[in-house]
């Protein structure tokens, strides 16, 4: 009997393993979060972000009263694009900024005419940051605007335009320093599906086998809690990385989302947080033996810091000490560090080091803890 | 491998769980010896809350006892588990089937998990299979098994190999009298055959009676322990039946002589007569001004006359003060008046017939009781009646209205007591019974005075403001029963009010039943324990959601011809099998659940 207590492991392993690859097929619900879930984020944050903008509200403030200045607004005044107000002084511009009356303030300072006379004018937008997806589009819309009317200004002067005076833009975003683009949400998507997925499932499937009492039959078996926990992360480890495969494909196909760094490192990468995603998941079930609970503390404890604290959409560098401090006991900050790195700055090797030994050490000490709380027990 | 003498031995174990909302500590477990024998069939038996599930989980190595010494299989459980779980098998009260696996990939599962060579397999699936009646059924999916096929897929389960030891928790809780013989012939066929050693929980007595050895029980402590008939030794002498005088029904008689335990011990209506067990040395002389006459006869003793003298002897008399309820005469109208009418009664889901034109009667003042295996149609039923559930098609009268299209003033004339008690745990008793007593429109000083007169019935005085959570099972079922009779409702709905409950409390509790019945309350009730049915005024037994039987209890017996009359009376659990078999085999092809 010993004998064949030994050679058990694997084949009780793959059995177990098949159970819940067949459980997880079956359970349209699983298939939804793990897969539906995931193709719903990347639209809504992808085509959220890239969506048309229109009625810009931008304060103007003309302290060039010249027929060229006139000229040059008109052409917003009429745009579908804007309803512009206008502003007496730059001080009231920025106060019906910061009250948000207006999204933008464009400014064309005195000597407008002056400067465009003598072959190069600036134009000063302002735009707030608040909203950050309106941001981009408004500066884009915006510079399209002045090249227009410089087209415009040329033909009408019969002269070739890139030989004429030029209108430049000088443009800032207030309050968002680091202006969210589509390419900067899709690294952090990757990070939110993959806590969503080895946090979120895996808490509620292991907290069903509790609440069915599922569990309490397959224990008194020669199965062993290791076998259990390793047959439980691997149908969802592959949930998590076919949502990493998801997100890029959209990524690049979508949304042009270069990834300049090496692949291969970004895979290892996400395998390691996948693995601590796991862990959060078995651990909080383990302790909480609950569906409800279990999704409760999933969503509070991972997904919802993922999303606010790790620098996905709020950058680090203005939280208060306290949350900063939040922030960085975070696994998903570092990934989103690195992650974000990755695709768009390259390999820097001694983040990518960094980042991947935290990361390792945090999948390390959570599967160990998941193991160590995983009793056959049930006082 | 030397075999160990003793299956399980324990000395001294005690166990004990902390309350983690009040703190408080309390003694599942204590001091328990036991010794179990290898190869043999042993019931651990008692009402809940004995003990039974942790003493099991104990032995399977899932909990750890707080003192003493556990050995399964001669083995420290404690300290060793694992060795002990790789030889024994458990099925829990619960059987963890997975529902979205189908029953070979369960049956697959857990031969893996056991390490079942594949050669060995084919012959054992094929045994169990065929025992459990289950063969054609193998790709359906576990979760759309009736109750009693998922409880022998589990027993299968946990049979997928011939263990060293057996531990069943109460594998026939919420199962059918049919699915619950069934189970019982698998399980003493495997004892036969494979000389398994079993220990087996259960709240049956005659599932106990079975058993080569019995324990019992009672609130974390051994009461008796021996075979059936040492047990039943303790009743020698002192159990008889009567027969009722002329214009005397046995539930009154029955009344009569519960309500007097200086001289009784216990007494049940039992196929037109009554079964009653008396103190010891109590002289004929004595029980005849109870009798008034009833012939009686002396009786072999039984396994549960056995276990009531034990548990009078433990706990004392527990007859409920009755006066009140039965002087509680607060209906008008005609005693024989029909107060609930039902015609051609249809209920379908897709194409799922749950109950098939259904007619009966229900008279002011009767006990009505439905009957019928798990997924026969009573729950479809009863909520139609309580207006929870729209009718497909039918006519359907309740107190003179369908309720559910009454409006609330006719829902004020039925109470409604549901299985699980639907109480609110964190308010007290008090609050529950104004909660309650509001919700159907009294207010002021008449319901206090209603709160005060519940409470006194039902025995809850010293608990009023105990959070009904905290209440002990028997204290939430008369709470649940006096929160649906608080205004005084002419008609109450029952379903499965006893199961879990002790014997004695199912005496209190029918007693207080029959003495509403004498005040003019109309009852409608559904229960797994068929003995139950003999305090019917009326039963109806329905199966596949067609009404099989109704009558009085003696009248559906006497459907079932018994060819040999030496037999004597049939017991209800006996006829219902036969109404319910007669009709399966009648309609060919029919199988328990519907494809």
């Amino acid at each position: 009997m010993s004998s064949a207590r030994q050679g058990g492991f694997w084949l009780r392993l793959f059995s177990l393993i098949r159970k819940e690859t067949r459980q997880l097929l079956r359970d349209k619900s699983n298939l939804m979060i793990g897969i539906g879930l995931p193709i719903v984020l990347i639209l809504i944050f992808g085509y959220g972000v890239s969506l048309d903008v229109r009625n810009i509200r931008l304060a103007l403030v003309l302290d060039d009263h010249s027929p060229v200045g006139q000229d040059f607004v008109s052409g917003l005044t009429l745009s579908r694009y804007f309803e512009p107000l206008s502003a007496d002084s730059m001080v009231d511009a920025e106060q019906m900024m910061k009250v948000g009356t207006v999204e933008g303030i464009l400014h064309l300072s005195s000597d407008f005419a002056r400067q465009l006379s003598a072959g190069h004018a600036q134009v000063q937008l302002i735009v707030s940051g608040t909203e950050a997806p309106r941001a981009g589009p408004i500066v884009n819309y915006l510079n399209t605007q002045v090249a227009l009317w410089q087209q415009k200004r040329a033909d009408r002067a019969g002269i070739d335009p890139s030989s004429g005076a030029r209108v430049e833009l000088v443009e800032r975003i207030w309050f968002n320093d680091a202006n969210t683009s589509t390419w900067f949400l899709v690294p952090g998507l990757i990070v939110l599906i993959m806590t969503l997925v080895g946090t979120f499932l895996t808490a509620l499937v292991m907290a069903r086998e509790w609440e069915r009492g599922t569990l309490e039959a397959l224990f008194v078996t020669p199965v062993r809690p290791t076998e259990v926990l390793l047959a439980k992360v691997t149908p969802y480890f592959g949930v998590g990385m076919l949502g990493l495969a998801l997100c890029m494909i959209a990524g690049r196909v979508l949304f042009d989302v270069p990834i300049n760094g090496s692949l291969p490192v970004l895979l290892f990468a996400s395998m390691l947080y996948l693995l601590v995603a796991l862990g959060i998941g078995l651990l909080i079930s383990s302790a909480t033996k609950n569906q409800f609970l279990a999704s409760q503390i999933a969503i509070l404890a991972s997904f919802l810091p993922a999303l606010m604290l790790s620098g996905f959409v709020f950058d680090l560098r203005n939280l208060p000490i306290g949350i900063q401090v939040i922030s960085y006991a975070l696994p998903a900050t570092y990934f989103i560090e690195l992650i974000r790195t990755l695709f768009l700055a390259g390999n820097f090797w001694p983040l990518i080091i960094k980042d991947c030994l935290i990361l390792g050490a945090y999948a390390v000490v959570l599967l160990s803890l998941a193991r160590v709380v995983t009793r056959k027990r049930l006082d | 491998m030397n075999r160990p003498e003793l299956a399980i031995e324990a000395r001294t174990v005690h166990k004990s769980f902390r309350d983690k909302q009040t703190g408080k500590t309390e003694d599942a477990l204590k001091s328990v010896d036991l010794q179990i024998p290898m190869g043999s069939l042993t019931a651990l038996v008692g009402p809940d809350g004995a003990g039974k599930t942790t003493l099991l989980r104990l032995c399977a190595g899932l909990m750890r006892p707080d003192q003493g010494e556990l050995k399964v299989l001669g083995i420290d459980v404690a300290q060793h588990p694992q060795p002990v779980q790789d030889r024994i098998s458990y099925m829990p009260q619960r059987f963890g089937l997975y529902e979205d696996l189908s029953v070979q990939e369960n049956l697959d599962l857990y031969a893996d998990l056991h390490g079942v060579p594949a050669a060995d397999r084919i012959e054992r699936y094929r045994r169990l299979l065929h025992m459990t009646d289950l063969a054609r059924f193998t790709e359906r999916p576990a979760g759309k098994l009736s109750g009693g096929m998922k409880q022998k897929l589990g027993l299968a389960c946990t049979l997928v190999r011939s263990p060293d030891l057996l531990l069943l928790d109460e594998p026939t809780v919420g199962v059918d009298p049919l699915s619950r013989r069934e189970l019982w012939q698998i399980i003493q066929q495997l004892v036969e055959e494979e000389s398994l050693s079993v220990v087996v929980s259960t709240a049956y007595l005659d599932e106990a009676s079975r058993c080569d050895e019995v324990y019992v029980l009672h609130e974390g402590e051994l009461l008796a322990q021996g075979t059936p008939d040492l047990l039943c030794e303790r009743a020698l002498g002192c159990c008889f039946t009567a027969v009722p005088g002329k214009g005397e029904s046995p539930r009154q008689l029955q009344s009569r002589l519960i309500d007097h335990p200086d001289l009784i011990v216990d007494a049940v209506p039992h196929g037109g007569e009554v079964r009653f067990v008396t103190q010891a040395n109590v002289t004929q002389e004595a029980l005849e001004p109870l009798l008034r006459g009833a012939r009686t006869q002396a009786v072999p003793p039984q396994l549960e006359d056995g276990f009531m003298v034990l548990l009078r002897k433990r706990l004392g008399a527990a007859s409920p003060d009755v006066d009140s309820l039965e002087r509680q005469r607060s209906i008008a109208g005609p005693p024989d008046e029909v107060v609930i009418e039902v015609r051609d009664l249809v209920r379908t889901f897709g194409d799922f017939t749950a109950v098939a034109s259904t007619s009966f009667d229900v008279r002011r003042g009767e006990i009505f009781g439905l009957l019928g295996p798990n997924g026969a149609g009573k729950t479809t039923t009863f909520r139609m009646l309580c207006g929870l559930l729209p009718s497909s098609s039918g006519f359907l009268q309740v107190a003179g209205v369908n309720l559910r299209t009454a409006r609330a003033s006719a829902r004020r004339r039925i109470g409604y007591v549901s299985q699980k008690f639907s109480l609110y745990g964190n308010l007290t008793v008090l609050e529950n019974l104004r909660f309650f007593g509001g919700a159907y429109g009294l207010h002021g000083k008449r319901l206090s005075a209603r709160i005060v007169q519940v409470m006194e019935q039902f025995d809850l005085s010293g608990q009023a403001r105990t959070r009904s959570g905290e209440l002990p099972g028997g204290f939430k079922q008369r709470l649940a029963m006096a929160a649906g009779l608080i205004h005084e409702p002419e008609i109450l709905f029952l379903d499965e009010p006893t199961s879990g409950a002790d014997p004695l409390a199912r005496r209190a509790f029918w007693r207080r039943i029959t003495a509403l019945a004498e005040g003019g309350t109309t009852i409608i009730i559904t229960t797994h324990f068929m003995e139950e049915a003999e305090y019917c005024d009326r039963i109806m037994i329905q199966d596949a959601g067609k009404r099989l039987a109704m009558g009085t209890p003696q009248q559906v017996r006497e459907l079932v011809s018994t060819a040999d009359p030496a037999q004597g009376r049939l017991s209800m659990e006996d006829t219902f099998i036969g109404i319910v078999e007669h009709s399966r085999n009648g309609s060919a092809g029919h199988s328990e659940v519907n494809p």
